[in-house]
């Protein structure tokens, strides 16, 4: 079971590595795109589907990383991906550990009240200031370079390049995480998730697993929003905002919750469907009401797909199960 | 006398406004089985759930091994060597049996296992069965052997069971009787809640009869008279 899953993973990756030399230049960026998506929303399932904390403030990191990529590059020219990432990534555990250790002393509702607002704050503290350019956001002229002793390791300015420079890091990502929630500090979130005295009864100290979590999960979100601030050159607010925040989690929800892949398969279907859904070419002048027929996809996702589409293969497993 | 392994003084409870535990005290020994009496709603698992640091008293001290915990959190206590079988159970229903045990395993703190993953599934051999379910999908009789024997993973010092056998089928009570049983005779001390009065006080070395909130009975099991049983718990 395990290696049949794990001989399907690399099929996957192995067609993803494929896809940039058949695909058009836009299709292959649009892929990149969801990739790093993907990443977003994996990070967001570490809190929402493993340890019960529906954030509605997510992009809080998605953002800041990005801004701290934008403010760090100098105005013409790359900034070098060694320096700026390593320091996005601090800004974002800071941040989550600043507002963690106030924000995880909720939950439930308040929770989601609590990280939406702190989120907001930092909407309009680079709305508003000149620290980030206002609402016209900042524009990255350059991609950060991957220099080694002089010489550029990765042409990221190329989209194949960039496309599996993000393909091998979505990999890692999912790696890295699906060994941390085999081990030990995953079933710990397990149970925090389900019920959280009774960890505590069992000594564990679920204040810093929570922080723990987090902090990484901040982390990778702020990978996610590096990675798309380096895709588009340019930032502004709105990749802070409640909107951003709360696609992400359609995306976990859609994909189904508690599942590495399901979310993945969130941020897939998405944007695929963003995309498909608001072509012009395809749907005329209703192609402008695209929300309207993805609101109805996805409560029909709640209503007949209660763990999401990452469900679907669960449910036929369960049936077999049951039937010997 | 040997220093109590927990002792609670004066304790004063409140849920909000109700005033639920009117100045108990309570004393467990090294080794020593003791049995919390009393009708639904008399203060055992506001004791109980007071001595552990899930609710914090207003009054009174709690002391483990002379430590005092009476502020302490929950984990922080529990790490003292104290292991707690709640009522109701209180399996991971996402987690599997394996992992349900493994994510207690704990030595104790005198650095010993003596209760190892091996010697778990030995003394429970129904969960050796099932050790890749998911612990929803355990009959109740297996799910409170899970609880107990999660809880004996951490290598306690003191064991409290609270209705442990509460719902389950006369066989499978049997069963987790003789367990129990096996575990207070291996040294560990246990307070035992029970409706089995028969039971917990062929087992206890003292008995504890709670009414409204205070400790109206402390004393060895045998002076537990049918008159105090009667009056107080209503058989």
């Amino acid at each position: 079971m395990k290696s049949k899953t794990s001989v399907l993973l690399l099929i996957v990756l192995l067609l993803f590595a494929l896809f940039p030399f058949v695909g058009e230049k836009f299709y292959v960026q649009l892929v990149a795109k969801v990739m790093i998506m993907a990443i977003f929303a994996m990070s967001l399932d570490l809190l929402v589907g493993y340890s019960g904390l529906v954030s509605l403030g997510h992009a809080a990191f998605f953002g800041l990383a990005g801004y701290v990529l934008a403010r760090l590059a100098p105005q013409y020219e790359a900034a070098s991906l060694w320096t700026s990432l390593p320091l996005a990534l601090a800004a974002c555990a800071a941040f989550a550990l600043l507002t963690g250790l106030l924000v995880l002393r909720t939950s439930g509702v308040y929770f989601i009240m609590v990280t939406l607002a702190f989120a907001q704050m930092l909407f309009f503290v680079f709305h508003d200031t000149p620290l980030g350019g206002g609402s016209d956001g900042i524009y990255l002229y350059a991609k950060p370079e991957l220099m080694l002793g002089g010489t550029s390791l990765l042409n990221l300015e190329d989209h194949r390049v960039f496309y599996w420079f993000v393909l091998g890091l979505v990999a890692a990502v999912y790696l890295l995480l699906q060994r941390l929630l085999d081990a030990n500090f995953g079933r710990a979130l397990i149970g925090i998730k389900s019920n959280e005295h009774r960890m505590r009864a069992l000594g564990y100290d679920t204040f810093r697993y929570k922080l723990g979590i987090y902090m990484l999960s901040g982390m990778l979100a702020g990978l996610a929003g590096y990675l798309a601030a380096m895709q588009y050159g340019f930032v502004n607010p709105d990749i802070l905002g409640w909107h951003t925040s709360g696609s992400v989690l359609v995306m976990v929800i859609l994909g189904g919750m508690g599942t590495l892949h399901g979310a993945a398969l969130g941020a897939f279907v998405f944007i695929l469907l963003q995309e498909v859904l608001s072509n012009q070419a395809w749907f005329g002048p209703v192609a402008k009401h695209w929300q309207l027929a993805m609101g109805l996809f996805i409560i029909a996702v709640a209503l007949f797909l209660p763990r999401g589409l990452a469900g679907l293969s669960g449910q036929r497993k369960l049936r077999e199960e049951t039937h010997g | 006398m040997s220093e109590p392994l927990l002792e609670a003084r004066g304790i004063h409870s409140y849920y909000g406004a109700s005033h639920i535990l009117h100045g108990v005290d309570f004393r467990i020994d090294r080794g020593e089985t003791i049995g919390l009496m009393g009708r639904n709603g008399m203060g055992k698992t506001t004791l109980i759930r007071s001595l552990l640091g899930h609710l914090r008293p207003r009054a009174g001290s709690v002391k483990v091994r002379g430590l005092d915990v009476t502020q302490a959190a929950p984990y922080r206590i529990a790490r003292l060597g104290l292991a707690y079988v709640p009522e109701g159970r209180g399996i991971f229903p996402n987690l599997t049996v394996r992992e349900n045990l493994i994510m207690a395993a704990r030595a104790g703190l005198d650095g010993r296992c003596d209760w190892t993953y091996e010697r778990i599934l030995d003394t429970f051999p129904r969960l050796a069965e099932r050790l890749a379910n998911g612990g929803g999908e355990l009959s109740g009789g297996e799910q409170q052997m899970l609880t107990i024997g999660r809880a004996l993973m951490t290598n306690p010092q003191l064991l409290i069971l609270d209705e442990a056998t509460e719902g389950l089928a006369p066989l499978i009570a049997r069963d987790i009787w003789t367990i129990i049983r096996g575990i207070r005779d291996s040294g560990i001390a246990t307070v035992i809640v029970d409706k089995n009065y028969g039971a917990v006080i062929g087992l206890a070395d003292r008995c504890m009869v709670m009414v409204k909130g205070r400790a109206v009975f402390d004393d060895v099991a045998e002076k537990l008279s049918g008159d105090v049983v009667q009056k107080y718990l209503g058989v």
